[in-house]
């Protein structure tokens, strides 16, 4: 018996060819493409529903929802936009990088089917038993703390579905390169997706590992597993997940600078060795949560938050050059060589899925990254526990940067997979700046009014009388950041729910071009391939953000210096 | 290509702009990595995780011993809200151990330190996990049930602080506070 073939192109199999790239597209991919992202669009617009009511809320001056229902809603956030939103919408990327650019098939539709239906079954069950009151417990559900069975039973489905989607990805890697759908290693898009796919395996597995004792405990069949244990394993999956958002943000934006501008990593052995660096250090990351904790000494908490010389930060730092580089390579090549920016202002900013990504990767970088490294510093993190300048710092990660980017990525998903030019253009090109935007006053109030000492998680400031007025004033910005950011997503999901009905259909033409730089007359593609002196402007912006990173790193260490002496 | 596989020869040695900026990065690594390691050791502010384990009943009982032992006054919380009008004030011997109890929704006792005496706090909670964070100076220590947490604190400043708790534990959280006075 002949081994069936998965490649796209053997006869009958449910494939189309693209009408924009002239890629195939495997029909079964697309439609898990289109199920997931759905579905993730929908949780996104949940969560951000609930973002609104929190912004006001913590807003001291308008101060909007009970205390109660703060809580509740909060919980309700953190588990629809961190896991529902980011997980389904990762699923959808992961089809999408094992199947068109390997020119392979979906592995199967009833794995797919199975995934998908165990990850919306256990969304529907978690949010229901948040809504429901009976899980008012934060997305970390420290225990003693304790929710509902349906709570953890929820999140497991979730976390199962998941990783049976992952195995679909792996197993049609596996048949790909098996039946020799492609030839030679696969392209760096799959290459920082399969990254992803293997951080997300080991994530998950630590989230089996501390919620089903939690589940059965909550069942009352088993005693209470330690909180200082719980903390540490959740962990291994709470923060590892954030890595897996990482590579997948990484993968987008190597995947939408080649779409829009040509951009090619200037050296895919760095870049890969970039994302191996992921892989390898960032199972530790655990730490960060747990290095004010009692438990855990000094020499854990330093070995295990710098992982081995910070090498997960050095692969950040190295995508950090290496996108915007091929993207100046690009530029330059197309003839756009004046001065050290000229290549800057010509490129695409009213593109907005262009606009996405480079805002995306400038708010990660410069906000985020420098944000992260700091507050995860051991002793450094005595200042800034649990206090606003947490998720003051992994909003411009996960939002600024990770969802910006897959909102980014919506842009060209919705035309090339769903067939339909989105509507209402204008305002789509705005969509990302207001995102943005609001997203970025939203971390400044929050790192801001986190420095004077705000709590995260806290319904009321003043109740405790210490906060003044410049605490109130940043809990402002908070709230303003908050409404804008709601906004920018609020139009992002009507325009690609809207386009989903009424956007026009793309059959077989390409799709209406969102802006692409032209090649100027007499330039050459891949003239500037030996020239490593090339990318003046990229080296210029990375050595800028190095020295931010240095001053706001050391202005850290000397807050550290004035207080109390502790040990 | 980003979206078509690798091609032969894949590997090139970084060069010219990308070369400096590997260096770069990878020589501020190292500064960060050196940087904690060096403060552990002259730096005066280290987190070094010294704990116990303790059953809650057995840290209450040592905290009633050692309020009984220590109370010097009578704190009386003005604020509308307060979750706990009074609190004994007790003064810890300089240079001996200090008890303090997270729970909801305060922190019991409140606690009277000397300017540049050394003390041990120690720190656990009887019911959920609490956030221990001395306002307004911004010191946050995490706080677990079943956990004797140490902390070897030396005040250098004067005046009233405020113990906020910054670990979500129900509905009083917001409104859960202790004091430490210095004088």
């Amino acid at each position: 018996m002949p081994t069936p073939s998965h490649s796209l192109s053997a006869p009958g199999t449910p494939g189309r060819v693209c009408g924009t790239t002239g890629l195939g597209v495997c029909l079964d991919a697309q439609r898990f493409i289109k199920l997931n992202a759905v579905a993730g669009i929908v949780f996104l617009l949940l969560g951000g529903i609930a973002a609104l009511l929190l912004a006001l809320t913590r807003w001291q001056t308008v101060h909007l929802l009970p205390v109660d229902w703060f809580y509740r809603i909060l919980t309700f956030h953190g588990i629809n936009m961190l896991i529902l939103w980011i997980l389904f919408f990762e699923i959808a990327i992961l089809y999408f990088a094992c199947t068109t650019p390997l020119n392979a098939r979906l592995f199967s539709r009833k794995i797919a089917w199975v995934s998908f239906g165990m990850m919306l079954t256990g969304a529907i069950m978690v949010d229901y038993i948040i809504i429901a009151g009976k899980a008012d417990v934060m997305m970390t559900s420290y225990l003693p703390l304790l929710a509902h069975p349906l709570f953890y039973l929820g999140i497991i489905l979730v976390a199962v579905g998941t990783l049976v989607g992952v195995f679909n990805f792996f197993a049609t890697l596996y048949v790909a390169k098996r039946d020799k759908a492609f030839t030679g290693s696969v392209p760096i898009v799959t290459f920082g997706a399969t990254a992803a796919a293997i951080i997300a395996v080991v994530t998950l597995l630590h989230g089996a590992v501390v919620m089903i004792p939690t589940f059965t405990y909550s069942m009352g069949w088993t005693p209470q597993p330690d909180p200082a244990w719980y903390r540490l394993i959740w962990w291994g999956l709470g923060h590892q997940s954030q890595q897996v958002n990482v590579c997948a943000m990484v993968s987008v934006w190597y995947l939408l600078s080649h779409i829009i501008v040509g951009a090619r990593p200037i050296n895919e052995a760095v870049c890969r060795t970039a994302f191996v660096l992921y892989i390898l250090f960032i199972n530790l990351a655990s730490a960060h949560h747990l290095l004010v904790d009692p438990g855990v000494g000094a020499t854990w908490k330093i070995w295990n938050t710098s992982y081995a010389m910070y090498l997960a930060v050095l692969a950040s730092m190295v995508h950090g050059f290496t996108v915007p580089a091929g993207v100046e390579i690009a530029m330059r090549e197309k003839g756009y060589t004046n001065g050290i920016f000229g290549w800057v202002t010509a490129l695409p900013w009213k593109n907005p899925a262009f606009s996405g990504t480079a805002l995306s990767v400038v708010i990660f970088g410069f906000l985020g990254g420098i944000t992260g490294v700091t507050l995860g510093t051991q002793q450094i993190n005595i200042i800034a526990h649990n206090t606003l300048r947490i998720p003051g710092h992994f909003h411009v990660t996960v939002v600024g940067g990770t969802t910006l980017a897959f909102m980014a990525l919506a842009y060209y998903v919705i035309p090339l997979i769903f067939q339909r030019d989105f509507i209402f253009r204008g305002v789509a090109r705005v969509q990302p700046w207001l995102f943005g935007l609001g997203i970025v006053l939203l971390s400044f109030g929050m790192s801001f009014a986190g420095s004077m000492g705000v709590s995260r998680r806290s319904w009321d400031i003043d109740a405790q009388g210490v906060y003044g007025p410049a605490a109130h004033l940043w809990l402002g910005v908070l709230g303003i950041g908050g409404v804008l950011a709601f906004v920018g997503l609020l139009v992002f999901a009507l325009l690609c729910v809207g386009t989903l009905f009424f956007g026009p259909k793309i059959e077989k033409r390409a799709m209406a071009d969102w802006g692409t730089p032209p090649a100027l007359a007499g330039s050459q593609s891949g003239s500037l391939a030996h020239d490593h002196y090339a990318t003046k402007g990229t080296i210029v912006l990375v050595l800028v953000f190095l020295a931010c990173f240095a001053v706001y790193y050391f202005a850290n260490w000397k807050a550290l210096a004035d207080v109390w002496p502790v040990r | 290509m980003s979206l078509t596989p690798l091609t032969k020869p894949w590997f090139h040695a970084p060069a010219g702009h990308e070369k400096i900026w590997l260096g770069c990065a990878v020589l501020w690594c190292f500064v960060m990595s050196l940087m904690m390691p060096y403060w552990h050791f002259r730096g005066k502010q280290n987190s070094t995780g010294e704990a116990y384990t303790v059953k809650p009943a057995d840290f209450l009982a040592r905290t009633e011993k050692f309020v009984a032992a220590n109370q010097v006054g009578t704190y009386k919380n003005t604020q509308h809200n307060a979750l706990m009008p009074e609190l004994p004030i007790v003064e810890p011997p300089a240079g001996g151990d200090a008890y303090l109890i997270g729970r909801m929704w305060h922190w019991y006792p409140a606690l009277r330190l000397r300017l540049g005496e050394t003390y041990r706090l120690h720190l656990s909670a009887l019911d959920l996990q609490h956030g221990f964070s001395l306002q307004p100076l911004n010191m946050n220590f995490q706080v677990l049930p079943g956990y004797d947490h140490v902390l070897t604190l030396t005040p250098t400043s004067k005046g009233e602080f405020t113990i906020v708790c910054n670990e979500f534990c129900g509905a009083g959280h917001h409104a859960m506070s202790g004091k430490i006075f210095v004088e």
